[in-house]
């Protein structure tokens, strides 16, 4: 037996639970913690700190590198699995409704309220400029936008773009019309936090952007004497699409001043913790335009009445507030 | 020790100059690969090496994601337009609905639900051994998936727009300068050294190779004691080369063909003056004396000295 190298003796006598530590992680790779034992689960740490420390003393006697490589990927896999995260996908959703989602939110406050600004503010603006002289109206809009809904267009034809007739649509119509409106919003507000990485000035520009977009077509509207009712088709699901829309914006904003504005982190540090906590308000974001789409493509063509109307939009701003800034108990961490 | 090439006939000069150049390319190559490790200190104290994934890597597991969301999205809506025919235009209405929004999600969720998966891969990253791992050795958290697949639609949607924009002279600029800025978005990978996109930037993460590699059986135990009579070599004959060529040793008798064995076994017996005996095998000799070469520089190590190849003479 003395003839045989010391680094293959060393590596005679572990093999069986080097072997033994892949197959169970292999396991639980394939099929998920589920499918392990509670033997296996018992022997997993004894046998990943083992490996581990195999292979510290491997690379100062042993020269097969193959053994060395195949230590460094069993540990390396070991580690992520002993150490990597053990929730389900079901546990992490319902973290993320239950606290996760409205902290981030109420959080970002600051934000939010920027983000408002930048969204009503170009919306104020188009609105009395476009109040004043409808020709801006065009410089907002180019030629032929909004399916003839511009100030040309007689009172009759746009009271009939807000209220539906009976029959006069199909279901069909409405869930594709809303699904539509969805992908674009919810591509919108994905797009506007994303931006946010650029000190958030793109994502200002967006918020902008809409805001004209909406408040000339609302003078439009009011111009003819149609204001209340138009507010009221609006409403229904804006108050939801607008609040995931300044939202959104929000998220860029927190990832734009964090980059901007390290303060004592690093600038690297800084925009990781804020991209963790704006990922969270953005993929609520999607959820709430879902909503939207939901309340657009059903709510407002079914319902013709502007007092339920407004009573249903306020109703559910009323909602989102008090899940995201009403103080709730805290909960174990 | 290279540069001190003795002055001697030319023929012997240019062999040197030339094992010293390849020397030197090797050695940077090493240097380039080992810019690319990362040392994870686990909390039992001991180090692990990581290995980046490089930029091609990236792009490469990119473009099979890329491949298999356009299958997915063409075969989904190919199934659709039959199905479609076959019903009435309003339930044809609600299917279109449908797929636009199941477009969507294939769009923005398909990265984060495999990543969120315990493989933390997409099929493309996984086919060419990468995942995605937090940067503080910590565990990825849900958050960290969604911030770093969300900024994806900037790294790749926006030059693509910018690219799909054009037309007349003053919208033809405007989408130039556009396609330059978020051109530089796409190409962050490449300028840092961690290579990693602004979406890994944002989410503290970043990608590692994380290869499956098969434990095989260990060379120098296939001689055994049984051929070490016959194979006696001398302690400078064992002394011939250092770790590197060891190395390649191990992959020549893993890897390669007959042919290139029997080439490497002429080329070690004329260096180190072994005559090749009657019923010996070109395998059966580089098996030994890998063990022997193996031996003899693992003890040194073990006393602390490392070999490094066969140019180390001290």
């Amino acid at each position: 037996m003395s003839d045989l190298l010391k680094s293959y003796r060393f590596r005679e006598e572990r093999e069986t639970d080097w072997r033994k530590l892949d197959l169970i992680l292999t396991r639980a790779e394939n099929s998920g913690v589920k499918a392990l034992s509670d033997e296996d689960m018992t022997a997993l740490p004894r046998l990943y700190r083992q490996a581990v420390s195999s292979l510290s003393v491997a690379r100062s006697i042993s020269l097969d590198q193959n053994v060395i490589a195949y230590l460094e990927s069993l540990c390396t896999r070991a580690y992520f699995f002993v150490y990597g995260a053990r929730t389900s996908i079901g546990e992490r959703m319902m973290d993320f409704l239950r606290r996760d989602w409205p902290a981030c939110v109420a959080s970002a406050a600051g934000p939010t309220l920027l983000a408002a600004l930048f969204l009503f503010g170009g919306w104020a603006l188009a609105f009395f400029l476009c109040m004043q002289d409808m020709e801006w109206f065009w410089t907002f809009h180019g030629q032929n936008f909004w399916d003839g809904r511009n100030p040309d267009a007689s009172v009759e034809y746009l009271r009939t773009t807000i209220y539906t007739d009976e029959g006069e649509i199909s279901d069909g119509q409405l869930t594709s019309f809303a699904s539509f409106l969805f992908n674009n919003n919810a591509q919108i507000s994905l797009f506007a936090f994303a931006l946010g990485f650029a000190f958030g000035i793109p994502t200002a520009w967006l918020l902008l952007y809409n805001g004209v977009m909406m408040g000339s077509l609302h003078a439009v509207f009011w111009n003819k004497g149609l204001g209340y009712e138009f507010t009221g088709w609006l409403m229904i699901h804006g108050t939801t699409e607008l609040f995931a829309i300044v939202l959104a914006g929000a998220a860029g904003f927190v990832i734009g001043g964090a980059v901007a504005f390290p303060g004592q982190m690093t600038r690297l540090n800084s925009a990781r913790h804020a991209g963790q906590r704006a990922a969270s308000i953005a993929m609520g974001c999607v959820i709430m335009l879902i909503i939207a789409a939901l309340l657009e493509g059903f709510g407002r063509q079914l319902i013709n009445s502007d007092a339920i109307r407004y009573a249903v939009a306020f109703t559910i701003l009323g909602l989102w507030c008090a899940y995201f800034y009403l103080p709730r108990r805290a909960g174990p961490v | 020790m290279n540069s001190t090439v003795p002055l001697a006939p030319s023929a012997v000069n240019v062999a040197n100059v030339e094992a010293a150049r390849r020397r030197r390319a090797r050695m940077q190559e090493e240097e380039r690969r080992s810019k690319l490790a990362r040392q994870l200190v686990t909390p039992e104290g001991a180090a692990i090496q990581l290995k980046l994934a490089t930029a091609a890597e990236r792009a490469g597991a990119f473009l099979i994601d890329v491949a298999i969301q356009w299958a997915i999205v063409i075969a989904t809506g190919l199934g659709l337009g039959f199905v479609m025919r076959a019903m009435d235009p309003g339930s044809a209405n609600i299917a279109w609905a449908l797929w636009l929004v199941f477009f969507f999600f294939v769009r923005n969720f398909y990265y984060i639900f495999f990543e969120l998966g315990t493989k933390a891969a997409t099929p493309g990253k996984r086919a060419l051994g990468i995942r995605v791992t937090s940067r503080n050795g910590g565990r990825l958290t849900a958050n960290s998936v969604l911030a770093r697949n969300f900024i994806r639609e900037i790294e790749v949607g926006l030059p693509f727009q910018f690219l799909m924009m054009g037309g007349d002279q003053v919208t033809g600029w405007m989408a130039l300068l556009g396609l330059v800025w978020s051109g530089i978005f796409l190409l962050f990978p490449i300028f840092n050294r961690d290579k990693m996109r602004v979406g890994d930037l944002i989410a503290g993460t970043w990608v590692i190779k994380n290869p499956k590699t098969k434990l095989m059986g260990d060379i120098s135990s296939a001689t055994g004691s049984v051929a070490n009579g016959r194979y006696a070599f001398t302690p400078k004959q064992a002394e011939a080369y250092g770790i590197h060529e060891l190395h390649v040793l191990e992959d020549v008798l893993r890897q390669s063909t007959q042919d290139v064995k029997a080439q490497v076994a002429l080329r070690i017996r004329q260096k180190i003056g072994w005559h090749m005996q009657p019923g010996e095998t070109h395998t059966a000799f580089l098996e030994a004396y890998y063990a022997t070469l193996r031996r003899r520089l693992e003890q040194r190590m073990m006393l602390g000295d490392r070999k490094t190849d066969k140019f180390d003479v001290r």
